[in-house]
């Protein structure tokens, strides 16, 4: 920090980064008004919503007994969702980061294909794999199994579309800081346990936490992969998402509301995931 | 692909829709386009009454806008360039005219009435509407809250029958899906969707299916032309009434 050499008199400071901000001196000026435009992209459609939200009754129309059983049914079924995705996404990313086998890249395109595909096809895939005459339904039958319309169906369309977020998170982590830290515990005589659970778990624990809030936030927000493969029933089935597709039908003010709340619980989720390490406020 | 002068105006209103009418082989110069919003369930109807229509009347183009009823009803209420509306339900034609965006009365042209659709091979071996009672029968319906819901629900009612249902959809398309890929059991869909499935679900007619009758009324819009209104009358024509009629519907 001291090393540069003190301006001269009459020098413009601007390409020097100053002490406030030390980043910003290395953005063209050009920069900032695109990423401007592309804000308000995101911004103007949410603040058009929330000038459609009948506040007086917003309460009312997110407390109603089927926004309430949507609710709870999303909370729950995400939040299984999620520690699927941390159990399987954890050794997936560990394994593709660390481990070099055949047709590695391959594999890593392969967990991709959940985020491109059309959620309503990922229903169908999951359908044709998972459903009463899938690739797997005769098997499950057998061994008495009945994941049609159940809630189960739910989490497990949501773990699909989730688990992508998770592996790529964790992957990108553990690979851009390389493996020298374990290799160093194992010069120590570390065992591989002992190493994974005390050098690389802590090490990835801030990718890890920003994996898992994204897999939550994606998994809240599951719509066609849910819609076309388990169906939608109060309090089994209809998460949010699909409760808001249904109102809207008949109640448009009922949609608006609870899409806002899920607006909120996705900002929140989100803050909390990009926030700054040792930051105290989210935003 | 030669749009004109009046061709750029229209495309200057109502984008993608007027850029479909232009790209139309058979436009002139002085065409006018008619912008037909209906509900999903008359895709294969009204496309080919367009034609017949477009045959009959050179120099009008005849443009559609296929989706659920209370999408396209929202969406003429927010400002969409349709001169014409088709609902699959009063209901939603009622938003519309609530508004003040209808030119004149609404008029009924079709009806449709419930059918049962179950898996080609019918594994829950399912005779009639009473059978639908049956627990053990993995029965998917429309909710309550959609047209198609209703009339399930106007059924149970009359006929004394409640189906506990595994799966209450948004839209007669998911019931669809959820039967022909032998997921369901059961479903309760319109006889023209029943119709429109193909061999991989088989329908069984409801007995006294016309308790619960739709009806589908058409309209044209505020501010639109002679030609929306003459398309009107050709759609509630008893010429059309024979197409509706071989697709399913009854008439009106």
């Amino acid at each position: 920090m001291t090393l540069s050499p003190p301006a001269l008199p009459g020098t413009p400071a601007v390409h020097r980064p100053d002490s406030r901000s030390p980043k910003s001196g290395y953005v063209p000026p050009w920069l900032p008004p695109i990423a401007v435009v592309g804000g308000l992209l995101i911004l103007v459609p949410l603040v058009a919503m929330s000038t459609r939200v009948d506040w007086a009754n917003f309460g009312a129309l997110v407390t109603s007994p089927s926004s309430l059983a949507a609710l709870a049914l999303s909370l729950r079924t995400s939040l299984a969702a999620t520690a699927l995705c941390v159990v399987l996404g954890v050794p997936m990313a560990m394994v593709l980061a660390r481990v070099d086998f055949p047709l590695k890249n391959l594999a890593r395109t392969l967990v991709l294909v959940p985020l491109v595909l059309p959620p309503v096809v990922g229903g169908l895939a999951l359908l044709y794999a998972f459903g009463k005459r899938g690739l797997l339904g005769g098997a499950m039958n057998v061994l008495g199994i009945d994941i049609a319309f159940s809630t189960t169906a739910v989490v497990l369309a949501q773990t699909f579309v989730a688990l992508p977020f998770m592996v790529l998170t964790l992957e990108s982590a553990l690979r851009s800081r390389g493996a020298r830290y374990e290799g160093v515990a194992a010069t120590l005589g570390a065992r591989r346990g002992y190493t994974f659970r005390h050098v690389t778990v802590p090490l990835m624990w801030p990718a890890l936490i920003a994996g898992t809030v994204l897999c939550f936030a994606r998994a809240l927000g599951e719509f066609g992969a849910t819609l076309t493969f388990a169906g939608s029933l109060e309090g089994v089935t209809r998460t949010v998402p699909l409760e808001i597709y249904l109102q809207r039908e008949v109640d448009p003010d009922a949609a608006v509301a609870l899409s806002l709340l899920l607006i909120a619980i996705a900002l929140v989720i989100v803050g909390l995931a990009y926030r700054r390490p040792g930051s105290q406020s989210i935003w | 692909m030669t749009c004109g002068v009046f061709g750029a105006v229209v495309f200057s209103t109502s984008a993608l829709l007027a850029l479909t009418g232009c790209s139309s082989a058979s436009s002139s110069p002085n065409n006018e386009t008619i912008t037909v919003f209906a509900a999903a369930s008359l895709t294969d109807t009204f496309t080919e009454l367009g034609k017949d229509f477009e045959a009959a009347n050179p120099g009008i183009d005849v443009v559609f806008s296929f989706a659920g009823s209370a999408d396209l009803a929202t969406q003429i209420v927010e400002g969409a360039p349709a001169d014409v509306f088709a609902s699959a339900n009063e209901a939603q034609m009622d938003v519309v005219s609530a508004e003040s965006l209808t030119a004149v009365a609404p008029v009924i042209f079709a009806t449709n009435i419930l059918t049962i659709i179950v898996p080609s091979d019918n594994p829950a071996d399912v005779g009639s509407f009473e059978d639908l009672a049956n627990a053990d029968v993995a029965t998917v319906v429309c909710a309550p809250q959609v047209p198609c819901g209703a009339a399930t629900v106007t059924l149970e009612d009359t006929y004394g029958v409640d189906i506990p249902a595994v799966s209450e959809e948004s839209s007669v398309t998911d019931v669809l899906g959820k039967v022909s890929s032998g997921q369901a059991d059961a479903g309760i869909v319109y006889v023209t969707d029943g119709a429109r499935a193909g061999d991989s679900v088989m329908g069984i007619p409801i007995e006294g299916a016309d308790a619960a009758t739709t009806t589908y009324p058409i309209a044209a819009l505020a501010g639109a032309s002679v030609a929306a209104q003459e398309f009107v009358d050709y759609v509630a024509s008893p010429a059309a009434a024979t197409v509706f009629a071989k697709a399913g519907f009854g008439t009106a």
